[in-house]
């Protein structure tokens, strides 16, 4: 493992709003390939260490450094779905294509080789028969896809997803966690922020656990099945979740 | 018919129908441009908010004896788009509240000034014609047109050069702040249009009625199109036809501009409505 890249360190890491702490003295490390899957409930700062990965929040204390080819701006972003989104009249490919954005900077269309990308990881993502058809008609899942397939064409080294099976029926979310296991055994390194224990266990590399504002453990998947707070929240959260 | 025709041919050597027909289309054009971001965007009622503010700072442009009453309104008007897109991301007041707060207080604030210090005759009239657009569309200077021409090129300029860049932070705020759009700008940007082409719009269909220029052609488009360049280009197709039909229409029967306008479009976006129905079903 140690002989792979870092493209994100977190060292001492405490973030939140306006002087109040959300959640403190976070460190990891992220390497190129890995799986990391960030645990924790609700309101224990999750979505606040995902905007200060993606560089829209500057921690309180500490530093996030991102290295190996992986500047602010190029980690592919999977968001929560919104409202908005859901009766969005758009074409998947122009959702697609939108990833390449701040690859244009001031130029007000796309080139060429923009739109030979979003064919690509269209195709990489099996949507291309989809182009055409509209967003809000497609499947949950598919949904999922598309907005995937946009994040590759943001960033292609690293992706890091925000909760990616809320509201998928179950069998959408095992084809959608088996489709990111297979970026990931492409060499994309996948942040997953999840509360889905099972699917942690079963395809991250690591974990990262955060909660009671602190961190409660990071490393490798084997560790933590062995370690005292993994084993209790398995036990404590595995009976409730799909098998 | 031939009757018709030449009571219109007659109608169209006038200067002042002229030029109620130009600045119609372009507005219906601009607003229509924009309107399916705001609809989409869940910002159908700050054209509502904003033109009362316009008519508050029109009262108030009256009252001082300007001549140029632009000069006033169109700064005011600006100023409370950018402070309401910018509540709507804060959370102390929620952005509709804010809406409704400015809206109403200023609709208030301005007729109570008009009442107290107006010197017309016609207090009433002069505030229905502002809150209607029944008579400003026909009194319009030549530099009012040329404005109107100005303004509507530089709408339609940034509208077409940050097509994508509209296109995503409308569809996704937080993917394209991530990819390093600067999201923040272009919604400044989408208020200060927002502000410029409620302020012109004013003059077409009164400050009342402007949300249905914004709202009912993109809800139209989005009934039936798939895509978010074939929702825009039909969403300003219909605007400026229900213009023109609108504007016609008014000249014929007599009605008021912007009343019959805002029925053309009604009445499309029933057709439209329909239309999706049967392709659902």
């Amino acid at each position: 493992m140690s002989e792979k890249e870092i493209q994100i360190q977190c060292s001492g890491c405490s973030l939140g709003y306006e002087g109040e702490t959300v959640v403190s003295d976070i460190n990891f490390e992220v390497r190129e390939g890995d799986y990391l899957c960030i645990l924790g409930e609700n309101g224990s700062g999750k979505s606040t260490l995902v905007k200060a990965l993606l560089g829209l929040k500057s921690p309180n204390s500490g530093e996030i450094k991102r290295s190996g080819g992986v500047g602010a701006g190029e980690i592919g972003y999977l968001p929560q779905q919104t409202v908005v989104q859901r009766d969005f009249p758009a074409s998947v490919r122009e959702i697609v294509i939108s990833g390449c954005l701040g690859k244009t900077g001031l130029r007000p269309f796309y080139n060429a080789a923009e739109k030979a990308l979003a064919v690509k990881n269209m195709e990489r993502l099996g949507i291309t028969d989809l182009a055409k058809r509209c967003y809000r008609d497609l499947s949950g899942g598919q949904q999922q896809r598309v907005l995937l397939a946009r994040a590759l064409c943001a960033a292609d080294k690293i992706l890091l997803l925000d909760e990616p099976v809320t509201g998928l029926d179950p069998k959408a979310q095992i084809d959608l966690y088996e489709l990111i296991s297979k970026l990931n055994k492409n060499g994309i390194t996948i942040i997953m922020v999840s509360h889905d224990i099972n699917a942690a266990v079963m395809f991250a590399s690591h974990i990262l656990h955060i909660g009671g504002q602190k961190q409660l453990f990071f490393g490798s998947k084997d560790d933590y099945v062995n370690s005292p707070i993994g084993r209790s929240f398995i036990l404590s959260e595995g009976g409730d979740i799909i098998e | 018919m031939s009757e018709m025709i030449s009571k219109l041919q007659d109608y169209f050597t006038l200067p002042f129908v002229q030029y109620a027909m130009i600045v119609g289309l372009l507005i219906a054009l601009c607003s229509s441009l924009l309107g399916v971001t705001l609809v989409l965007k869940r910002f159908s009622f700050i054209g509502d908010g904003l033109s009362h503010v316009a008519f508050g700072a029109m009262s108030v442009a009256i009252i001082l004896g300007l001549t140029n009453q632009m000069l006033i309104i169109m700064p005011v008007t600006v100023a409370s788009a950018i402070l309401l897109l910018r509540t709507g991301q804060n959370t102390k007041i929620k952005g509709d509240a804010a809406v409704a707060m400015i809206s109403v207080g200023a609709l208030a604030l301005g007729y109570m000034l008009i009442n107290i210090f107006s010197k017309s005759a016609n207090v009433a009239g002069d505030v229905c014609s502002t809150l209607f657009g029944s008579i400003s569309i026909l009194t319009l200077s030549k530099f009012d047109v040329w404005l109107c021409i100005a303004l509507s090129t530089v709408v339609i300029a940034l509208f077409v050069l940050f097509y994508n860049k509209i296109f995503a932070v409308t569809f996704d705020e937080s993917f394209s702040k991530a990819t390093g759009v600067k999201s923040d700008l272009y919604n400044l940007l989408i208020a200060i249009v927002t502000a410029v082409i409620i302020v012109l719009a004013m003059n077409l269909v009164g400050s009342l009625l402007i949300s249905a220029l914004i709202i009912f052609p993109a809800l139209s488009a989005m009934r039936v199109f798939k895509s978010f360049l074939s929702v825009i280009i039909c969403s300003a197709v219909i605007s400026v036809v229900c213009a023109a039909a609108g504007i016609l229409i008014s000249i014929l029967m007599s009605t008021p501009a912007g009343s019959t306008i805002v029925t053309a479009d009604i009445v499309v976006f029933l057709i439209f409505w329909i239309i999706s129905l049967f392709k659902r079903g």
